[in-house]
């Protein structure tokens, strides 16, 4: 029995949160339904730390589908980057179901709940399927199943305020416009190729040599995959989205989806087209770096602005991605690897904080800055949280902020792009304005008269302050995560010296 | 004359990708422009089908048959693998579709209307209007 789970590892991965996704909408009301989604998320993050543990040495698990021959199957590999991709997903939804439970009872009404923990394990199962997966054409199926679960997650916020269904209808049409694109890039790519596989594309695409089609190939994907992640002129789906959603969902979106969505991007651009595909080196250099940088400071820049906190906070996930983008942009190692301790970084430091405003929700009843007068001293847990997290977010030494900016400084020095590098900590100061009016708010001025607020839940503090230990635990011991992210870089570049034919 | 010929047989010989062209950006354009959400959904399936077209006109080899076994060894066959995947990508699309017209249904519910425009005003009456103060107690 165990040598069967063992060898089945990658597929139970998957297939485990989806089979549990309809048996969840049979349990009937709350409790149930929630203790049964736990029971499977921890599971699943089991089958991923097990994935981590047998990829951290450098094995490459390559499983068949149903036993038919790669590359005519469907390949399911896993190399230290998925693996810790992975990890990310499926340890931040063990982490936010426990916290979910509260907020879900004051947001949602009872009999939805079954409902909306069902489509939260579809939108998991469809996340890990997106990253574990090794063909392209899979990638679209599971991009769209954890998307359709997602436009239900952030509709359901509709029971607080009706504008979560308008977010969640944009979201669907420009969702659904990225997932054609990718669907036509990945039409090309098959055009020229004949193969669906990604490591079997990587090596005809070499053969082959630039062509004309390989290039639109190429835009499509990007362009379609760069809707998904909130890619900076892309991104007008993400704020009413994240803000309007229900507290537990957008902790989790923030968290993971966009994560999954630069992995595709990551995998593609690297293993797939190869770092020395010269037509995307010159797109990530004069297209994606600029807009990279713009987003660093113009969403910062509005995240000042916003009243709403979890808008605010989306606004901050723009720059964010930012950032994330512009690693990737220096075709370096060291880019690299700051890119993918960012992905970590920045998946504990939001689920923080984006928790904190749920918490807020939760007791004050709003998420409006400028009616949390005070509650730093109501709620001295949460608060502290938030100013840990935001700590983070401005990249301040001790935290895993820091981390990832030290490498992308690093990253810019060593190719002597300075001004890049300054233009990293000065946008990092619009974080500073940001972070500094809540905190504002939250000590120094008074409570409005007549609120009663009590701490958050225990259930819901504990998820939080695990989630800012981890950012202060990885900001202080960083070895850990930037070896892992070390490691995947340098197993993706090592992938991808796939030499170009003239 | 000659080169005129050949240009016919660049246009000509290519028409599936041109018919995908005009479909696709008929779609996103209905997407883009129009104020009304049912509208917009119409144009999103055009897109989509532009799409499915594209992938089943590239499994067509010339001369190749329907991809269905024959006992004629000699059979050219038609690539089935697109018309496979395409198979799938429908499915995708109805359920987009589905959940698409859902959310226009409950939109419908709340906000009285599926004109754009409306629904903006309604929120920005909702963001700066005097029912602002006891609206929602999120924003």
């Amino acid at each position: 029995m165990m040598a069967l789970i063992e060898a089945n590892l990658p597929a139970l991965q998957v297939v485990l949160p989806l089979i549990a996704a309809p048996i969840c909408a049979i349990l009937g009301r709350g409790g149930r339904s929630w203790a049964f989604a736990c029971i499977v998320i921890l599971a699943t993050f089991a089958i991923s730390v097990a994935l981590f543990a047998q990829t951290y040495a450098g094995t490459i698990i390559s499983y068949r589908m149903g036993g038919w021959e790669i590359p005519l199957g469907i390949e399911y590999r896993v190399d230290r980057l998925n693996a810790f991709v992975l990890l990310i997903i499926s340890g931040s939804a063990t982490l936010v179901l426990p916290y979910a439970r509260r907020i879900v009872a004051a947001e949602i009404p009872a009999e939805r709940q079954p409902l909306f923990y069902t489509a939260f394990l579809l939108c998991i199962a469809g996340l890990l399927g997106i990253t574990i997966t090794g063909d392209a054409f899979n990638i679209f199926v599971f991009l769209e199943i954890s998307s359709l679960a997602t436009y239900a997650l952030v509709a359901s916020g509709s029971w607080v305020n009706k504008r979560a269904l308008t977010a969640a209808y944009n979201y669907l049409i420009m969702g659904t416009v990225g997932a054609t694109f990718f669907v036509i890039g990945v039409g090309m790519l098959y055009m020229i190729t004949g193969t669906l596989n990604l490591a079997d594309l990587a090596v005809r695409i070499a053969d082959h040599g630039d062509s004309s089609t390989l290039r639109m190939g190429f835009v499509f994907i990007l362009i379609g995959i760069g809707l998904k992640l909130a890619m900076f002129p892309l991104h007008l789906w993400l704020p009413n989205a994240y803000a309007y959603a229900p507290s537990a969902v957008t902790a989790f979106l923030a968290a993971t989806a966009t994560k999954a969505a630069v992995y595709v991007m990551l995998r593609f651009m690297f293993t797939v087209f190869g770092f020395d595909y010269e037509f995307q080196a010159d797109t990530l250099r004069m297209v994606v770096l600029p807009l990279a940088v713009i987003a660093m400071f113009a969403a910062s820049i509005v995240a000042i602005f916003q009243d709403n906190l979890k808008r605010m906070l989306a606004y901050s996930s723009i720059a964010q991605i930012g950032y994330i983008l512009l690693g990737l942009t220096f075709l370096t190692e060291t880019g690299l690897t700051a890119s993918i301790v960012h992905l970590f970084n920045h998946a504990v430091t939001k689920a923080a904080l984006f928790m904190v405003a749920g918490c807020f929700i939760l007791s004050a009843g709003t998420c409006s800055i400028s009616k949390l007068g005070g509650i730093g001293r109501d709620m001295p847990w949460t608060t502290a949280a938030f100013v840990a997290g935001g700590f983070s977010l401005i990249g301040l030494p001790l935290t895993v902020g820091f981390i990832s900016k030290w490498y992308l400084v690093l990253a810019a020095l060593e190719l002597g792009w300075w001004p890049v590098a300054l233009m990293i900590m000065a946008s990092s100061l619009l974080a500073v304005i940001y972070v500094w009016r809540v905190v504002e708010v939250a000590y120094l001025q008074p409570a409005p008269e007549g609120t009663v607020r009590k701490e958050a839940p225990l259930s819901m503090l504990i998820p939080t302050w695990i989630f800012v230990g981890l950012s202060i635990w990885f900001g202080v011991n960083a070895m850990l995560t930037s070896t892992a992210a070390g490691r995947a870089a340098s197993a993706l570049f090592d992938s991808s010296h796939i030499l170009w034919k003239e | 004359m000659s080169d005129i010929g050949i240009e016919l047989d660049y246009i000509m010989g290519r028409y599936n990708y041109w018919l995908f062209c005009i479909l696709m950006m008929t779609g996103l354009y209905i997407t883009v422009s129009r104020g009304n959400l049912i509208k917009k959904i119409v144009g999103l399936n055009i897109f989509q089908t532009a799409v499915f077209m594209l992938y089943i006109s590239m499994g067509k080899v010339i001369g190749g048959t329907a991809p269905i076994l024959t006992e004629v060894p000699e059979t050219i066959y038609s690539n089935p693998l697109p018309h496979v995947l395409i198979l799938t990508a429908i499915v995708v699309g109805i359920a987009t579709t589905a959940v698409a017209l859902a959310l226009v249904v409950r939109i419908r519910e709340s906000y009285g209307t599926i004109e754009e425009d409306e629904i903006l005003e309604l929120e920005h009456d909702m963001d700066f209007g005097s029912g602002a103060a006891q609206g929602d107690p999120v924003a």
